[in-house]
């Protein structure tokens, strides 16, 4: 350890590490560092996305009239999945009834704008507008609106289930409890142009 | 003829240490006598090493690293390419078969304490290795862009958000965009086939190095190195590496390639387990498949990635899952340290050892069969059982380690 530290011996050995000698190493090796800092940092911001990845992520417009109810339509925005999904009155029943069973049921934590923070989360209290991501580690879930089927058990009333860590939520996208998923999913920022004419991605009309 | 060899082998070594390195490593290195079956999976994984390099590199030949075209021409290879079914099918059977090996290479050092002192720092480099591996095997996974490769990235590189405050910068930093996309496919790419091979063959010959300086351990768990010849210097239960070894390994290699060239002329998919079926479908970025699971060597890894399902000690479950997930692999690193058995090898340690490794073991296994499987509140509840019997294995060592009755260990090298 020692030999390798004191530089001095591995110059001669009668030369013992000088002040000054000592100074230019400590100086040469800090300035070596910042030079390496300096020449990382291109290529780690080179990493980041790039402008056009930054670009491409405009709203998208979205025509609702032939939405039926119990239907749920999918959207590609920025490259994810937004569900649009029509609740029936029935399915509009169950969100209050199963509530006692959810981790978040008043939408406290901010996964959704304020203007669906409601028992509904949404704005029209049928049409939910919701990214399709898990919120545990990605995957997309399965719309399951069929009441208590097997592998789901006897007290499921619709919701979506994620295959693949088997994450729940119910028909307004909250998380029950007891699942891996830490958080509703997300509400994205959206709009109505019209009463069927929605948009996804932006609150106003003009901003783009 | 000889004469000529001769004198330019001399030539050569004038300028560069040939027949010295030749002696030190081969000829005249010298291993434990008593190697059994357990020893064959070092060599074998270099063997899988190079198939891997070469298949890799014709490979590289005729794929495309765009999302829009990486799919189709993973199929050109198959279909069009000439043999290329057989390149790709070498390279994918032989990803799998590298973990079959390095599974049965790293329980060798489990059971025979190869990772005890002084052999702490090869088991770490090790280690590395298995981690570079990992990373491979993920990257490599991604690049047909099928089904699975894309949801299976999406899932592994989520776990990157779960790290709080910085978690979601480190996401976008790793795929190069907000959500996995052909940025995300192309730098996987690169580290696939640039990156990661240069750090594995970087490792894999430091790890040589590091054995070579300490020698190998033996299934008796006792050095050779105390018990030299006084005139010769060389360990009275040693024998040269070469030609012993190297005629015992070349019986490995033809075993194991008979066993490689059957997977890959009659079950290359094994039965989905090598290439999963969702993988033929490609990546539809709006829906996950019904069922996914990633491929057999990380499924332990992932049932206890979703094994928590509540949040405990103030951090929810999602971070747990990962944390276990790491921690699962990592802890292999502290094995040194907790090992605190007087004795190394199975041979000589007490029945709590024994129990404590079969249950491992199982666990293991178990876990990963669950890993295979969609979950069900029953299949959660296995996994979080099996769970903490993966770790308490880990955990528990320092303790039924230190109790336990040994055996006492043989001065010399045991008979078979």
């Amino acid at each position: 350890m020692g030999e390798w530290l004191n530089m001095a011996d591995s110059f001669s050995i009668s030369d013992r590490m000088s002040g000054r000698r000592k100074f230019l190493v400590a100086v040469t090796s800090v300035a070596g560092g910042v030079a390496g800092a300096a020449i990382a940092t291109p290529f780690l911001l080179s990493m980041m996305p790039s402008e056009r990845a930054k670009a491409a992520g405009a709203p998208v417009e979205v025509d609702i009239s032939k939405l039926e109810l119990g239907m749920l339509l999918m959207v590609e925005w920025r490259g994810r999945v937004v569900w649009v999904l029509k609740r029936t009155p029935e399915m509009l029943e169950t969100l209050t009834k199963i509530e006692g069973e959810l981790a978040d049921p008043g939408s406290e934590k901010k996964q959704q704008p304020e203007y669906a923070q409601n028992r509904t989360r949404s704005i029209k209290p049928e049409i939910l507008v919701v990214e399709g991501v898990c919120t545990h580690l990605g995957c997309s879930p399965v719309f399951r609106k069929d009441i208590a089927p097997a592998d789901l058990g006897a007290d499921w009333q619709g919701g979506f289930f994620c295959p693949c860590h088997g994450s729940k939520f119910d028909l307004a996208g909250r998380v029950y409890k007891s699942v891996p998923a830490p958080t509703n999913m997300v509400v994205p920022p959206h709009t109505y142009l019209s009463d069927n004419q929605l948009l996804i991605g932006s609150e106003s009309e003009g901003a783009v | 003829m000889s004469n000529l060899f001769n004198s330019m082998i001399a030539w050569v070594d004038k300028r560069f240490p040939l027949t010295s390195n030749w002696k030190a490593h081969l000829s005249e290195y010298y291993a434990p006598k008593n190697f059994n079956f357990w020893y064959y999976f070092g060599s074998l994984a270099l063997l899988v090493l190079v198939n891997q390099l070469i298949t890799g590199i014709f490979l590289t030949m005729n794929y495309k690293p765009d999302a829009s075209l990486a799919f189709s021409s993973v199929e050109y290879i198959m279909r069009d390419v000439e043999y290329g079914w057989l390149i790709r099918y070498m390279h994918s059977t032989g990803a799998s078969m590298f973990f079959v090996v390095v599974y049965l290479h790293m329980f060798r050092g489990m059971i025979y304490g190869s990772y005890r002192k002084p052999r702490e720092l090869l088991w770490l480099v090790g280690m590395g290795i298995f981690f570079i591996l990992m990373s491979l095997a993920f990257t490599g996974y991604i690049l047909p862009w099928g089904q699975m490769s894309y949801w299976g990235a999406q899932v592994i590189v989520s776990m990157f958000g779960a790290i709080p405050v910085v978690g979601d910068t480190l996401q976008q930093w790793l795929l190069g965009d907000f959500t996995l996309s052909d940025a995300a496919l192309n730098r996987f790419f690169a580290y696939h086939v640039v990156t990661l091979p240069i750090l594995l063959v970087v490792l894999v010959f430091v790890h040589i190095l590091a054995l070579h300086e300490t020698g190998s351990n033996n299934p008796d768990g006792i050095e050779i190195k105390t018990n030299k010849n006084p005139k010769t210097g060389i360990p009275v239960d040693g024998i040269p590496f070469h030609p012993y070894y190297t005629v015992k390994d070349i019986v490995g290699v033809v075993v194991f390639l008979i066993v490689f060239c059957g997977i890959i002329f009659f079950a290359p998919e094994m039965g989905g387990y090598f290439l999963e079926y969702n993988n033929f479908i490609p990546a539809n970025t709006l829906q996950t498949p019904d069922h996914i699971a990633p491929v057999w060597y990380f499924t332990p890894y992932y049932s206890m990635l979703r094994a928590v399902t509540v949040n405990f000690l103030g951090i929810d479950a999602k971070l747990w899952g990962v944390i276990l997930m790491a921690g699962s692999v990592v802890i292999f690193c502290f094995l040194p340290w907790l090992d605190r058995s007087p004795v190394k090898s199975i041979r000589y340690k007490g029945s709590y050892f024994k129990v404590a490794l079969t249950l491992f073991v199982i666990s293991f296994f178990v876990l990963g069969w669950l890993g295979t499987k969609s979950p069900t509140p029953m299949y959660t509840l296995l996994a979080q059982i099996f769970t903490v019997i993966y770790f308490a294995f880990f955990i528990l060592m320092p303790w039924y380690s230190k109790i336990d009755k040994v055996k006492p260990e043989p001065k010399r090298l045991m008979k078979e």
